[in-house]
């Protein structure tokens, strides 16, 4: 296990100390001790910075369970670096809010911080792993760390529901992705995701390969809130801000981009997948920001503004795909897309971390998040309001932000696609322009609002729960220290290019490089009058003047019924869904004998008679048959007369002495068989038994004394007839081939006194040959003896509780 | 003989799967020992009838019947025995206990746990 190993598990390691810091120093904010994991590991991640912008990757074996090809092999290359570093990074500065953000008095805090750190550690586990298996296992313990988290506050309804929903739908994504992974299994028969991307081509022809990646994305798409997977993200926002932070804008909803960009290699080159990462990622980006635009909650806002950038980041992956199929590099204009994508993932992580604080102070100082009993906050919160408009003006796109230069590349990515002449994107292409610029003016609409709602307009102290006024300073220093980001990032992004970008580009897309180019990264702030500058004032533009007139055509969004939203398609379908169950089971189980046998005798005479039909198995052969004599011909008559009394008998006296006759018919056609002990043991036993079912009849309560015939029923009657006629048609046929093999009897005929020295065959076969299944057969008689003395001796339990 | 045999034992199941499915618990009982002889006949049917004398070894004769499955049949009437005879005082016990033979009124429910 190497130092690397340990630095991906140290926050399950530092997780299990937390309750006891927790109990043990009560006067310290456990977060204090938690933010010393994040901010170590952070600084051992900086240490492979210069390794991967080298063009090296560094892979560390440990091996786990080796006989299947499942071990922990981790890897680092510019694209998990780059995740690594915003996990620890991001998740120091959330740990550090968090501090001042929950208060030790009242909450559970070794809760949270244990969680954090699981969560914290499965992210790293999963970006950092190369083992398919090990990646699915981490990214359960995601899921079920976010589950947690986002249930902090279980006693909230509201909670519990988010957190059940958000574990459902991405659990099904997780399942989904492991079915993937089984299937890319069978088809190279490795989990090693480098071995996968080496033998990509290869992959492409299998017929799998198409499930394999719908699979797989599915678990990408529900993971990172895509459309329509996207209606967990909203109902998150019952958890912590700082968990809302972290999971729910920064790293988890990136899990599904980072399997993406991760898996690319191994599918890009199919036109499906550029469509289908391209064409959902897209879709998400406008309908996340037009629904975030409805919103009246800051939180609300933000999820949706997530799932919006979350897609445009997929999108981007997707239209990257294109450049796979140039091998030119220098002039390869469609990797433009995925070094937009890693630029806009970083700036996304920095000014959405920003701002979910900023949501969270506002929260904290005022008492709601509803922006509708916000406003004129700018004099009170001056600090707060500045980080705010630096986020807000950053995801809008405006200049001098990061957020400008990523949403300039995405429009550049988005019309340069227009060339692209394979898989019909030159015809249905003129969709992406299109799409990303009304999705960017929506965009540009549901910041300004965030910012001036919150901040401008007229101060409504009445609505306030409290009386707002600025946040302590250390509430502060994460969202300062991300809206700095923003800005150097703004001007400076030369500084990601090649450090971060080109290694993570280079991850992305291993086949361009390997043929010894080089990817050249450089972002620039200014490259003249292109058009997709001329888009960007046109959001301006538009968006300002879509939100001056906000309340004329905001009505639009209640023309959409609530059971058409995707919300009600999910609370409906989880109802239906048990109560559909429910009706299911009630129907089948219904808790009487009879239903539960006519299915197995059913099931019974449809299997066999089908395989009798099917297999045209029925043969008839006469050539084999022993003589009837007429005694024979009249006992079987007089025993199917007795069986058929049993049934219209009215009285069970006389079904009992039918029985009885059925009985002792048995017996004489034993002795007409050449049976005497069998003749012997079944007339004992048949006496017997008719005593005792006399006994039975006697002690029949006085209610139900009343004799009555046997009801009619047609189902029954049709049942035991056809299986009656089942074992007919399989005995005769059985019999008719039965001569196939000689039996093994000649042996104890001819042994029978040599070896056993005995003259009765059936009694040494009983008590020699097969002495065993005597012994077991006395058994079974002494238990059922037992059974029914304790039956008849140890009773009252019922009658002593009543 | 094996035909008339088959047939009969048909008649046998079909008229105990019958009383199997009928709601009196005497009648199931009777339906399960039903089930047992046609069981057994069925056995003893199935390696052929009169092949021989009588599995007991005397001298001058050279064929017998076959002694496995009469040893296999013996068998089974003594496990079904006891399992009749088992079966029959729960019913007995249950008569007792829940004054009823319909297996209708039987069922389970909320109210009887």
């Amino acid at each position: 296990m190497s130092l690397l190993h340990i630095a991906i598990v140290l926050p399950f390691i530092a997780a299990v100390f937390i309750p006891f810091l927790f109990k043990g120093f009560r006067n310290i904010h456990t977060g204090w001790f938690v933010l010393l994991v994040p901010l170590a590991l952070f600084i051992y991640f900086i240490q492979y910075l210069p390794v991967t912008s080298g063009g090296q990757t560094v892979s560390k074996t440990f091996e786990w369970i080796p006989s299947l090809g499942i071990n922990f092999n981790a890897h680092v290359d510019g694209l998990g670096l780059l995740f690594a570093l915003l996990i620890t990074g991001i998740g120091s500065l959330v740990v550090l809010y968090s501090i001042y953000y929950l208060a030790k008095e009242k909450e559970a805090l070794h809760n949270f911080y244990v969680y954090l750190l699981m969560f914290m550690g499965a992210m790293l586990g999963v970006v950092l792993s190369d083992n398919l298996i090990v990646l699915y296992m981490f990214w359960e313990f995601t899921s079920i760390s976010s589950f947690l988290l986002i249930g902090y506050w279980y006693d909230k309804e509201r909670s519990r529901y988010g957190a059940q929903k958000s574990m459902l739908i991405t659990v099904f994504g997780g399942l989904s992705m492991l079915g993937g992974i089984v299937l890319l299994y069978i088809m190279s028969g490795t989990f090693s995701i480098q071995e996968l991307i080496s033998m990509s081509g290869s992959l492409m022809q299998d017929p799998m390969f198409i499930p394999a990646m719908l699979l797989i994305l599915l678990g990408a798409f529900t993971k990172s809130a895509q459309f329509p997977f996207h209606v967990w993200l909203p109902d998150a926002m019952e958890a912590p801000t700082p968990v809302s932070a972290y999971l729910h804008s920064a790293t988890m909803v990136k899990a599904g981009i980072y399997l993406v960009a991760r898996m690319s290699p191994v599918f890009a080159e199919s036109g499906i997948w550029l469509w289908l990462v391209a064409g959902f990622g897209l879709f998400t980006l406008f309908w996340g920001s037009f629904n975030a635009v409805k919103q009246t909650d800051l939180k609300g806002i933000l999820a949706f503004s997530t799932i919006s950038q979350l897609g445009l980041i997929m999108s981007l992956l997707g239209l990257g795909a294109a450049a796979l199929h140039f091998d030119q590099l220098d002039e390869n204009i469609y990797m433009g897309a995925t070094i937009a994508a890693v630029f806009h993932l970083i700036n996304h992580a920095t000014f959405k971390g920003s701002l979910f604080m900023v949501a969270g102070i506002v929260d904290h100082e005022t008492g709601t998040r509803d922006i509708r009993n916000l406003g004129g906050l700018v004099n009170l919160m001056p600090i707060t309001f500045t980080i705010a408009l630096i986020g807000t003006f950053s995801m809008a796109g405006l200049p001098p932000f990061n957020g400008f230069l990523s949403k300039e590349m995405f429009l550049l990515a988005t019309l340069e696609i227009l060339e692209f002449n394979l898989f019909s994107m030159d015809t249905w292409g003129i969709l992406f322009p299109v799409i990303a610029w009304i999705a960017s003016v929506f965009t540009f609409i549901y910041s300004i609002m965030l910012l001036f709602k919150t901040f401008l307009g007229k101060l409504q102290l009445d609505k306030l729960p409290k009386k707002p006024h600025e946040a302590p300073i250390g509430m502060l220093i994460s969202p300062i220290v991300l809206g700095a980001l923003v800005i150097v990032f703004g001007f400076f992004p030369n500084l990601l290019s090649n450090s971060m970008i080109k290694p993570a580009v280079e991850a992305i897309l291993p086949s361009l490089v390997d043929s010894g180019q080089e990817v050249y990264v450089n972002i620039y702030f200014w490259h003249g009058f292109t058009p997709e500058l001329f888009m960007t004032i046109g959001i301006v533009l538009f968006g300002t003047l879509l939100y001056a007139t906000l309340g004329k055509w905001q009505g639009i969004y209640n023309r959409i019924p609530e059971q058409f939203t995707i919300n009600g398609v999910y609370d409906r379908g989880l109802e239906k869904g048990e109560s559909g169950s429910f009706k299911l089971t009630e129907g089948i189980m219904t808790g009487y004998m009879r239903t539960y046998l006519l299915y197995i005798f059913g099931f019974f005479v449809a299997i066999l008679l089908s395989t009798l039909v099917v297999r045209d198995a029925f043969s008839i052969d006469t050539s084999n048959l022993a003589e009837i004599r007429i005694y024979e011909v009249i006992l079987a008559v007089v025993m199917i007369a007795s069986a058929i009394t049993i049934l219209f008998a009215k009285s069970r006296l006389t079904s009992i002495i039918a029985l009885g006759a059925v009985g002792y018919s048995v017996a004489l056609f034993f002795v007409f068989f050449r049976a005497p002990d069998l003749a012997l043991t079944q007339l004992v036993i048949e006496t017997v038994s008719v005593a005792l079912f006399l006994l039975c009849f006697y002690h029949l309560p006085e209610i139900s004394r009343k004799e009555e015939r046997m009801g009619f029923r047609f189902g029954n009657a049709v049942i035991s007839i056809l299986v009656g006629i089942t074992i007919t048609l399989i005995a005769i046929s059985a019999y008719s081939n039965s001569s196939v093999f000689e039996s093994i009897s000649q042996y104890h005929i001819d042994n029978v006194y040599k070896l056993a020295a005995g003259g009765n065959m059936v009694n040494v076969i009983l008590v020699d040959f097969r002495g065993f299944d005597t012994l077991f057969e006395i058994c079974v008689l002494g238990v059922a003896a037992l059974g029914i003395y304790a039956m008849v001796h140890f009773r009252g339990v019922r009658r002593q509780k009543g | 003989m094996e035909i008339l045999m088959s047939i009969v034992v048909g008649v046998l199941f079909t008229s105990a799967v019958y009383l199997i499915l009928s709601k009196s618990l005497l009648r199931v009982i009777i339906g399960t020992a039903l089930l047992s002889h046609g069981a057994h006949l069925l056995l003893l049917t199935m390696s052929g009838l009169k092949t021989g004398d009588a599995p007991v070894l005397l001298d001058g004769v050279t064929s017998y019947t076959d002694p496995l499955p009469q040893a296999l049949v013996l068998t089974a009437i003594v496990i079904s025995f006891g399992v009749t005879a088992f079966f029959l005082v729960l019913a007995y016990r249950a008569y007792q206990e829940l004054g009823t033979d319909n297996m209708e009124e039987m069922k389970g429910n909320e109210s009887n746990d």
